[in-house]
């Protein structure tokens, strides 16, 4: 359990430097370690690119329902990001997520079901904590439950 | 090249038996499929069983023997595992392996023991079908990823909770004729969008249920059945498999699942025939987003179409192509390693006119079954037709 990854755990340390990095074959597909061949061309030899210094979302959810190792940080986000050559995934910090409550909003009154169609979206959707296009870094940080480290995401400073 | 029929099909009601096990769930399938084709034990010359969970929920490796031992059968058997396509692609290697002459009579299904996990525990259990090092580590779960995909979805092509809770409703209504269905009660759109989140655009009613289940299929050569005289009027006639990225991040697209595109185009290929001619399908819909994505990836609805097909009612009981008329994942349940035999067992009720909602397709000729594994990484389609 606690025995390092090779390639990924170097990875990691990098992000946490500040050095993230992206494998880029000759080609220009980016891939993440650990890699030996290129998955969309076959190639065997990778150069590594600095990761650009913002990302931009893609896709974002925020997860009610956890698994053990994230009990204590629910409710969580976790986000898509493209960042150059790859997309990176990562639990997204330093957002509203809103409290750690599992009630249904029970608060629907008045009678939509003759209208339903023009009273779509806007009362049903939910919230994003980021916008989708949002620019955000990426870092390393300890999970709430067991102080595991995580890849993070955060809304990029000015 | 030998063609492939179903002769009999076997369930176990789908639901919560925490107590039951896997070999006791797969027993009592594997009797009701015998039974139903009219078929020995002692015919069956491989066993093809899909399994994903069992060394976690049951603590349960080598499931093949132990399931061959439950269905009474002795000859070469294996356990596939695909996450949620395990039991489709044990499926396909049945109908590869008849169409090789290589036997004629398969038993092919699966099983899985779930709810005898707790929610947190069945959690983590399924995430495991995605990249642990890039996705679960970032607190990627089940539904999580598919909520990924369903907000990119949106953000594509448009569409909300609303369109999503169409499908959940529809899929409910479908499940209450059905004795094998783990929930058989309607679930009105409202219902469902007032139910509390799961992960975010999804809520309670997106999701399939944990359920404990199995599924059995005897399938065997068309030779066999007509030397031994069987009443076996469905034929598999097309098969397919496809492989994406296993890490949604790597995708080309997020809102696609061409696993699934692969899939669907060499079955149909395999079958000469394409999306027009079919008339009826169950599909994966682990998630009611899921639904969306594979009709589009079978070319029942153009990209970007799918998420108003439940709304619009071209996928309910009485549209133009119902979809998951067993109630479907969503409803009738989802024992991930079963599900891709109870998709082609429920196809061929329907196609033979004894299941529940057969009345919604009487003319009915061409069924698709769609089992994906995982965020669509793994993608089995099977084209059953009948024929005289």
């Amino acid at each position: 359990m606690t025995a390092r990854d090779a390639g990924y755990d170097e990875w990691v340390d990098a992000l946490a430097d500040g050095r993230g990095y992206a494998l880029v074959c000759p080609e220009g597909h980016g891939s993440l370690p650990p890699r030996r061949t290129c998955p969309e061309c076959g190639a065997t030899t990778f150069s590594e690119e600095p990761l650009p210094e913002r990302g931009t979302v893609e896709t974002v959810t925020v997860v009610h329902v956890p698994p053990p190792q994230f009990a204590d940080d629910a409710p969580y986000a976790t986000a898509i990001a493209a960042f150059g050559p790859v997309r990176l995934t990562g639990v997204l910090r330093g957002v509203d997520v809103g409290e750690k409550e599992l009630s249904g909003d029970g608060d629907d009154d008045d009678d939509t079901a003759g209208d339903a169609a023009t009273a779509s979206d806007a009362d049903t959707a939910d919230d994003d904590p980021i916008a989708i296009g949002a620019p955000v870094e990426v870092g390393v940080a300890a999970r709430d439950t067991d102080e595991r480290r995580v890849v993070t995401l955060r809304p990029a400073t000015e | 090249m030998n063609g492939v029929r179903v002769a009999g099909v076997g369930l176990t009601r789908f639901g919560s038996h925490p107590e039951r096990t896997g070999r006791d769930l797969f027993a009592e399938a594997a009797a009701g499929a015998f039974t139903d084709a009219g078929v020995d034990r002692g015919a069956v010359e491989e066993l093809n069983v899909g399994n994903f969970m069992g060394a976690i929920a049951e603590h349960q490796g080598h499931q093949a023997p132990l399931l061959a031992e439950a269905a009474g059968v002795r000859c070469p058997a294996t356990r596939y595992e695909s996450a949620c396509a395990s039991a489709g692609v044990a499926v396909r290697e049945a109908v590869r392996t008849i169409r090789s002459g290589e036997a004629d009579v398969v038993l092919a299904g699966g099983t899985e023991r779930m709810t005898v996990l707790d929610t947190e525990a069945a959690t983590d259990g399924l995430a495991i079908a995605a990249d642990d090092l890039f996705e679960v580590r970032a607190g990627v779960t089940f539904p999580g990823a598919y909520a990924l995909m369903a907000r990119a979805y949106f953000e594509a092509y448009g569409g909300g909770r609303r369109e999503l809770a169409h499908v959940a409703s529809k899929n409910h209504a479908n499940a209450v004729p059905n004795e094998y269905a783990q929930y058989r009660r309607e679930v009105s759109v409202e219902e469902a969008l007032d139910a509390p989140p799961v992960a975010t655009p999804l809520h309670l009613y997106d999701a399939c249920p944990i359920t404990d289940g199995a599924s059995a299929l005897v399938l065997v050569s068309d030779e066999y059945a007509a030397a031994n005289g069987l009443d076996a009027p469905v034929s598999v006639t097309g098969t397919g498999q496809g492989t994406d990225r296993m890490a949604l991040a790597d995708r080309t697209d997020l809102a696609r699942t061409p696993a699934a595109t692969d899939a669907a185009t060499t079955a149909y290929d395999d079958a000469n025939l394409g999306p027009a001619d079919v008339d009826l399908a169950e599909v994966h819909d682990c998630f009611t987003i899921a639904e969306v994505l594979a009709i589009e990836s079978l070319g029942l609805a153009d990209p970007g179409e799918g998420i108003g097909a439940a709304r619009d009612g071209r996928t309910t009981a009485d549209g133009d192509i119902p979809v998951n008329l067993s109630g479907g994942l969503k409803a009738k349940g989802h024992p991930v390693g079963a599900t891709g035999g109870s998709q082609i067992a429920e196809l061929t009720r329907l196609l033979r006119g004894d299941h529940p909602n057969s009345g919604h397709v009487p003319d009915a000729e061409v069924g698709v079954a769609h089992n994906a594994g995982g965020t669509v990484a793994s993608a089995v389609v099977h084209v059953l037709e009948v024929r005289g």
